[in-house]
């Protein structure tokens, strides 16, 4: 057998490197399975959520034979979709949340979807105004809705009872909420808290929509936060009432005795928090983790002011976007189209408890689905007063400082007043910096976004 | 240079070329980048902007930074020492010649090897106000006081308590001593017997061979242990992270800096403030890193200079 000398094989060696780093590197070519072009789609699902779509993938992967949709279940995503985008390698679709759109737009992470949508037949019409409304940012349709949800008061017959209130009859103001929260708290014999009426923070998740119910909202969709309206004032001053009434410290106390959401031993289903704001997916663990024989009502949260006829709600939806590098958008939209038909999105939604974002909603979804409470959810989500969740280009930085506020007041260590001032300070500032940063993008960004919406 | 020595160059640089592709690409290269990004308005998805100073000004006028600067230090003050403290007395009593000594060492050590991420999780439970087993552990004793002095102490809400937060936390690094106290017993096996039975026949008591031979004998594992511990206290994150949900805990009390800046780089995509934030970290490393070793040069006693 023929020596090779020391040199020759270490040269070798590098060169194999050097070849499989260049093979690395160079450009992604299609992939195809037994000739179909493959799309990457990534989604945040996991469990039957997760299972829903890979249903209405297998159905679109069975119902043609040019492309072919791998499903990928990917934790964290609005991360991941961010720096996969940044080293140009984006999946075809993604499915993110309704509140990334303003930063990942602004970042121009994404495709603008007018053009695609409107070849593809897809219609404004064909959805519920707040949920269209949720997909655009700064005059461009960024994404189509998949699944949606909107916020109602959910309420404990039975602790209604034992407090001596009609089961059937939910607040329908602020100020009833605190006169019921009043009745339904229980205390110890040591002044702690047994149980309490309502907390807002529990859960908590929606704290930058609570202004909507005091009649404002917290930006002015520009340039302007508006913690300093009155409606933000007044929800401020509502935190501070519930550590002067039931105490801050034993409010938490109370809290560090509750389990986790899905489980027996999550507050609502055993009896520790009689009023909660939540969503229609909130069913599906009543039915797996509450108490046989559960009783429990739904309506629209209260109000501060009353407003007799069209119910107040805000609105959410998870949604399906094209990223911006995507190597096969006009692909990835047929996919899109797909899921958006009214058959396969109702399949989606019923398989995931949730409610259609489209306008037209079939007899088989209402008498197929499992929610006692579904012609609420409907009824809230088609309300003319339905506001879509605050969608701002700073939303994580306002919401993380948001919670560090609310505690602070809830625990009773901030007066309310400052905790809003210091909030506003701190935020306005922050949108300020983002809004800088688009000013001087914007100009080059919208003129060639406008180039690709163009028929 | 002979040709021997060329071809044993080349062979070292080719086998060594991993470590300095690695060095150079995810070392050097992200900390210059970094200095650059510190200067630029940058968010990842979009070109950096150049700022200047900026990113610096905006962090010297940031209360979240001087907070969570604060956390990390004052964790890194209180639970260097005691951790130290704690895991040297550990290792003297584990160094005595008793039975089942190997046993003892074991379920020391054992705690350290859980992973960072379920040590969280767990503390998260046992560090629970109303339902955890620390507030079990300390109310009887809290009862027995209140009985004496008429007082109403309670239990603290430790990871809902802006005033426990911190103290909480610390408590949970006391769980991974196991790993130092093995470094320790390493080097306590290494003192000569001899400096003992000499330290004996001059009549000395235990505490002061301890003082006078032990700590002088052991003083490079402690400095050893003490640096690592300072990199590691100011770069904590993982189990605040977990132990608060990813937030900050209450008040802000459980913000270290090594979140603060995780916080602006992917959560709010401020990746030029966030390197800014990592630059002041590592001069803070840097700089106590080096007080250390200057003090280490003139305590720490090396037996073999």
């Amino acid at each position: 057998m023929k020596s090779i000398s020391r040199p020759v094989s270490i040269l070798r060696i590098l060169g194999c490197t050097a070849l499989f780093v260049l093979a690395a590197c160079s450009p992604k070519e299609d992939r195809r399975v037994s000739g179909r072009l493959v799309l990457e789609y990534w989604e945040k699902w996991t469990g039957f959520e997760r299972d829903a779509m890979a249903r209405v993938v297998d159905d679109f992967n069975d119902s043609q034979d040019r492309i072919f949709v791998r499903f990928l279940s990917v934790s964290r995503i609005d991360q991941k979709m961010m720096l996969a985008t940044a080293g140009g390698v984006p999946p075809d679709v993604a499915g993110l949340w309704a509140i990334n759109l303003p930063s990942y737009a602004e970042n121009n992470a994404l495709m603008p979807m007018d053009r695609l949508v409107r070849d593809s037949g897809i219609r404004e019409e064909d959805y519920l105004p707040v949920f269209w409304k949720l997909c655009r940012y700064r005059n461009f349709l960024w994404a189509l809705p998949s699944t949606p949800s909107v916020t109602a008061l959910h309420w404990n017959k039975k602790m209604f009872r034992e407090a001596g209130l009609d089961p059937e009859q939910p607040p329908r103001t602020i100020a009833e909420l605190e006169s019921f929260n009043e009745k339904l708290t229980r205390k110890n014999a040591d002044g702690s808290l047994a149980q309490i009426g309502h907390m807002p923070q529990e859960p908590g998740w929606w704290m930058h929509d609570f202004p909507s119910w005091f009649g404002g909202a917290s930006w002015d969709g520009g340039t302007q936060l508006l913690l300093d309206a009155a409606p933000n004032r007044h929800f401020f001053a509502w935190l501070e009432s519930y550590p002067k009434r039931f105490g801050g410290p034993a409010m938490y106390q109370l809290r560090g005795a509750f389990g986790n959401f899905a489980s027996p031993d999550n507050p609502f289903f055993n009896g520790k928090v009689g009023m909660i704001m939540q969503g229609v997916w909130m069913n599906n663990f009543i039915k797996n983790y509450a108490p046989a024989g559960f009783e429990y009502g739904v309506a629209a949260f209260p109000e501060e002011t009353e407003h007799p006829g069209a119910p107040m709600t805000v609105a959410e939806t998870d949604i399906l976007v094209i990223p911006a590098g995507a190597h096969h958008p006009k692909e990835a939209m047929e996919f899109i189209a797909f899921v958006e038909r009214q058959k396969n999105m109702e399949n989606l939604c019923l398989g995931q408890r949730k409610i259609s974002p489209l306008r037209r909603v079939s007899s088989e979804f209402v008498k197929n689905h499992s929610h006692p409470y579904l012609r609420t959810f409907l009824q809230l989500a088609n309300s003319p007063r339905a506001q879509p969740t605050l969608a701002l280009p700073t939303f994580k930085e306002y919401a993380n400082d948001l919670t560090t506020y609310v505690n602070l007041v809830l625990l009773g260590r901030m007066p309310a007043e400052q905790a809003r001032g210091e909030m506003l300070g701190r935020q306005q500032k922050a949108l300020d910096a983002k809004l800088s940063r688009w000013n001087q993008v914007a100009p080059v960004r919208v003129s060639r976004w406008e180039a690709e919406i163009q028929p | 240079m002979m040709p021997g020595e060329h071809r044993n160059l080349i062979k070292g640089l080719v086998f060594i070329s991993p470590w300095i592709v690695g060095f150079l690409a995810f070392n050097l290269y992200p900390l210059i980048a970094s200095i650059w990004f510190s200067l630029c308005d940058y968010s990842v998805l979009s070109q950096p902007v150049f700022l200047g100073v900026q990113n610096y000004v905006d962090l010297w006028h940031d209360p979240v930074f001087w907070k969570a600067l604060r956390n990390t230090v004052v964790f890194a003050l209180v639970a260097i020492p005691l951790s130290s403290f704690l895991s040297i007395g550990l290792a003297v009593l584990l160094n005595q010649p008793i039975a089942g000594q190997g046993i003892y060492r074991t379920i020391f050590f054992l705690p350290s090897l859980v992973p960072a991420i379920s040590l969280a999780i767990l503390w998260q439970w046992m560090l629970n106000g109303p339902m955890g087993l620390v507030n079990n552990l300390v109310r009887p004793f809290l009862n027995i006081i209140n009985a004496v002095c008429g007082s109403h102490l309670q239990a603290p809400d430790w990871l809902n308590d802006p005033n426990f937060a911190l103290g909480g936390l610390i408590l949970t690094g006391l769980w991974g001593t196991g790993q130092a106290v093995v470094i320790y017993l390493a080097g306590l096996q290494e003192i000569p017997l001899e400096l003992y039975e000499a330290a004996e026949l001059d009549g000395t008591s235990a505490w002061q061979r301890f003082l006078h031979v032990t700590l002088p004998m052991l003083s490079p594992v402690i400095f050893f242990n003490v640096l690592m511990s300072i990199i590691g206290a100011l770069q904590t994150f993982a189990v605040p992270y977990i132990l608060t949900g990813g937030g900050d805990g209450p008040g802000r009390s459980l913000l270290f800096l090594a979140t603060y800046i995780y916080q602006n780089a992917f959560d709010y995509w401020n990746m030029g403030y966030a390197s800014a934030l990592a630059l002041c970290l590592f001069v803070l490393i840097i700089a106590l890193s080096l007080v250390s070793v200057r003090y280490g040069e003139k305590k720490v006693h090396y037996s073999g200079r």
